[in-house]
């Protein structure tokens, strides 16, 4: 595939590899974190960690939309669904998330419930003007990467003059994030997080651009590459940031030219802006309650609201005691660490979220990685 | 096998999802708790898409069975008809048989056109006569507006092996070489490209095709070297290939760079966010086989239009876990596994 193969060539990687190993210190230990869980999945599925040296730790961030949901939102979204004038159109990775009560969406789709995969916001809009006497309700989640099609979802239905469609918002922003995880105070029980470095987003950089990464590079010293999710952009930025480091530059810097402006996406920005405002404050699987983190619909569009048209008070629900979902988000321990991986929880029936979405740390470390935990021998004895 | 499925089944309050249906782990698990503990007998514990047995007068007989609820009944390569016969004839012949006799048992919805009907009864006649099958015997049903989609299709099949061949999912040993008889992924990308919320375009044709000619020849170089046949249907090559490790107690070793993956598959795939390791196929087969059969092996199944693509990915190897494990085309190492939940239904 043009343009794709490209940015996925053994040789290349090979090269790239060389280079790191050849540039990191011996004397030290490097831990970078990839915000993205697209970037965790290409590192997983790739078999990036082979190729770098025993002293380059990647420490798999919380860039899954939805691995960082909490159950609430979804319980909300299964109470919605089991009304009976109401289809709930959801993105397939949302299907199988646990919810409370041993539910899930795919459960309650079984059960009765009118649940539609789709694979685009205006697929949901076409469900409803199919369906005028259904209450459609699109269950809009993502980063500022999936922000702006729920924001043109919004306003093709309001020049479509739809007045059967709502949306369900839980859309949620990467920078404040990433602050978090970098502002969080250490547990007594959890050894603390050494990020030294972002492997910064690939498809949300698209949109922000690069100035809202600024604050990390200034204010904590933390070098960001914004990388693309092939392979060879994932190499290059671990390179790149390597070489920060061992310079003591800390910098955006840009991998992904070929996409990402400096100033991001202008048209994009400014619909969101039109249609969203900042909610006060969002609870977020792992990081907890966030101040400013997440959008809400603003009051000029509260016809499209969910949450206005159905009233929907979102309930704490809480997650399984055992899963290490909150410690693995925040970069804190590894899918190997929790006692449930593997046993009990699998892609097939998953307890915490990280092992739903392709996209989360555990299902990308089960599904593509789990033959390198049993070779914990070999493994201490190249890192001894 | 409880290892394997990790959690048990709900059976007091819980319900089959999509998921029941799509070839993984799910399935197995369905059809472990419910059907083997059910009608458990020793040929059913085999796990093979057929049946294979001793006739009261002689010779090996095998049967098997499939259903049929495609959807869009009519797809760039093929349509239903066309489909269930091949579906059927490949799981006899992977099994090293002849297929001789079919059977066609039709439910169809109250209003499905009758030219649709005969459209689909045509295809399916054309299939069987160009595989050498017989269709013998039939039913039909009809069942009120909204109880099922237009139409589905149920089959069984019966073939007889030559003497002394022997192929089950259970024979894979160390040190043998995998094949795959051509392309991977095609089927299933043809079948969304013709999905109505999944509009892009592409020239990708089904697979769909009966195999038993190229099985036979497959069996006329290599007959005893051969180890076991499988058709990576639903769940694709990862599904099959997780299948017949788990079966055998081995593991396998592949290469990503020598599995045939047709480009605009592969684009297709990349579009939609799927592994076409994981994407049907209904025109293809996996053969496990002896290494010393397996270069001559190719190069007769290469001479074959249905195996023109034909090649070793990989190995078999000794692993307790049962893993997949690819070398991948960048150079680092993954497991290819199941798909957990659905990745595309009714696919076939």
């Amino acid at each position: 595939m043009k343009y794709v193969d490209e940015y996925r060539d053994g040789d290349k990687a090979r090269d790239i590899a060389a280079a790191i190993a050849a540039e990191v210190r011996p004397d030290r230990s490097y831990a970078f974190m990839e915000f993205c869980g697209g970037h965790t999945h290409a590192i997983s599925r790739y078999g990036i960690e082979d190729l770098l040296p025993a002293n380059v730790r990647m420490i798999h961030g919380p860039g899954c939309p939805v691995c960082v949901l909490p159950i609430g939102r979804i319980d909300d979204a299964i109470r919605l669904a089991r009304r009976p004038e109401v289809t709930l159109c959801t993105y397939a990775d949302l299907m199988r998330v646990p919810a409370s009560g041993g539910l899930s969406l795919m459960k309650a789709k079984a059960a009765g419930a009118d649940i539609r995969m789709v694979y685009s916001s205006l697929d949901a809009i076409r469900i409803a003007e199919a369906n005028p006497e259904r209450q459609v309700v699109f269950f809009a989640i993502g980063f500022e990467t999936t922000t702006p099609p729920t924001a043109v979802a919004l306003k093709t239905a309001e020049a479509k003059g739809l007045n059967n469609f709502s949306i369900y918002c839980n859309h949620v922003l990467t920078p404040v994030a990433m602050r978090a995880i970098l502002d969080m105070p250490p547990t007594p029980d959890e050894p603390p997080i050494a990020i030294e470095g972002f492997v910064g987003p690939s498809h949300v950089s698209t949109i922000i651009g690069m100035e809202p990464y600024e604050v990390f590079a200034r204010d904590y010293r933390k070098p960001v590459v914004i990388a693309g999710f092939e392979p060879l952009d994932v190499m290059y930025a671990i390179l790149m940031l390597v070489r920060q480091v061992n310079e003591q530059r800390a910098e955006v810097e840009n991998q992904y030219i070929r996409a990402v402006r400096a100033d991001g996406n202008r048209v994009a920005i400014d619909l969101c802006d039109e249609v969203f405002e900042l909610r006060d404050s969002f609870e977020w699987r792992g990081l907890g309650a966030v101040p400013r983190s997440a959008l809400k619909l603003r009051d000029a569009f509260a016809f499209y609201d969910v949450e206005k048209r159905f009233a929907i008070e979102t309930q704490p629900a809480e997650d399984n005691p055992a899963c290490e979902c909150g410690a693995i988000l925040r970069g804190q321990k590894k899918p190997a660490d929790c006692r449930l991986f593997g046993t009990v929880c699998t892609p097939e029936t998953p307890i915490g979220a990280c092992m739903v979405s392709s996209e989360g740390a555990c299902a990308a470390h089960w599904t593509y990685g789990r033959f390198r935990t049993r070779q914990t021998d070999a493994d201490l004895r190249r890192s001894a | 096998m409880s290892k394997t499925f990790r959690r048990k089944l709900d059976l007091k309050n819980g319900r089959v999802d999509m998921s029941h249906g799509a070839g993984g782990r799910a399935m197995a698990e369905l059809i472990s708790s419910i059907f083997k503990d059910a009608f458990g007998n020793e040929l059913l514990d085999q796990g093979n898409d057929q049946a294979s047995f001793p006739t009261p007068v002689g010779g090996r007989m095998v049967m098997t069975t499939d259903g049929y609820v495609v959807s869009p009944i009519f797809f760039p390569g093929g349509d239903i008809g066309s489909l269930a016969v091949h579906g059927t004839v490949n799981d006899l012949a992977m099994a090293g048989a002849k297929p001789l006799y079919l059977s066609a048992s039709y439910i169809i919805e109250e209003g499905f056109p009758f030219g649709d009907l005969k459209r689909i009864a045509e295809s399916m006649g054309a299939a069987a006569k160009t595989a050498g099958v017989t269709i013998v015997t039939g039913d039909t049903k009809v069942v009120e507006r909204g109880k099922a989609d237009g139409v589905f299709i149920s089959t069984a099949g019966v073939g007889v092996v030559p003497d002394g061949l022997v192929l089950s999912g259970d024979r894979a040993r160390p040190g043998d070489k995998v094949i795959v008889s051509g392309s991977m992924g095609d089927h299933g990308v043809a079948i969304m490209s013709s999905r109505e919320n999944l509009t892009f375009e592409t020239e990708i044709l089904s697979d769909s095709a009966a195999l038993n000619g190229l099985v036979e020849a497959m069996v006329a170089v290599a007959g005893p070297h051969l180890r076991l046949m499988r058709d990576p249907t639903r769940g694709g090559l990862a599904a099959t290939l997780n299948e017949l490790a788990h079966q055998s107690g081995v593991g396998f070793r592949i290469v990503e760079d020598r599995i045939p993956i047709k480009r605009q598959v592969a684009a297709a795939c990349e579009l939609l966010g799927l592994d076409p390791l994981n994407v049907a196929n209904e025109g293809k087969l996996v053969a496990v086989v002896a290494p010393e059969a397996a270069d001559r092996l190719v190069e007769t199944m290469r001479a074959h239009p249905l195996g023109a693509d034909a090649a070793i990915i990989g190995e078999t190897v000794e692993d307790d876990q049962h893993f997949v494990q690819m070398t991948t085309g960048f150079g680092g190492g993954r497991i290819v596994d199941w798909l957990a939940g659905e990745q595309l239904p009714r696919i076939c």
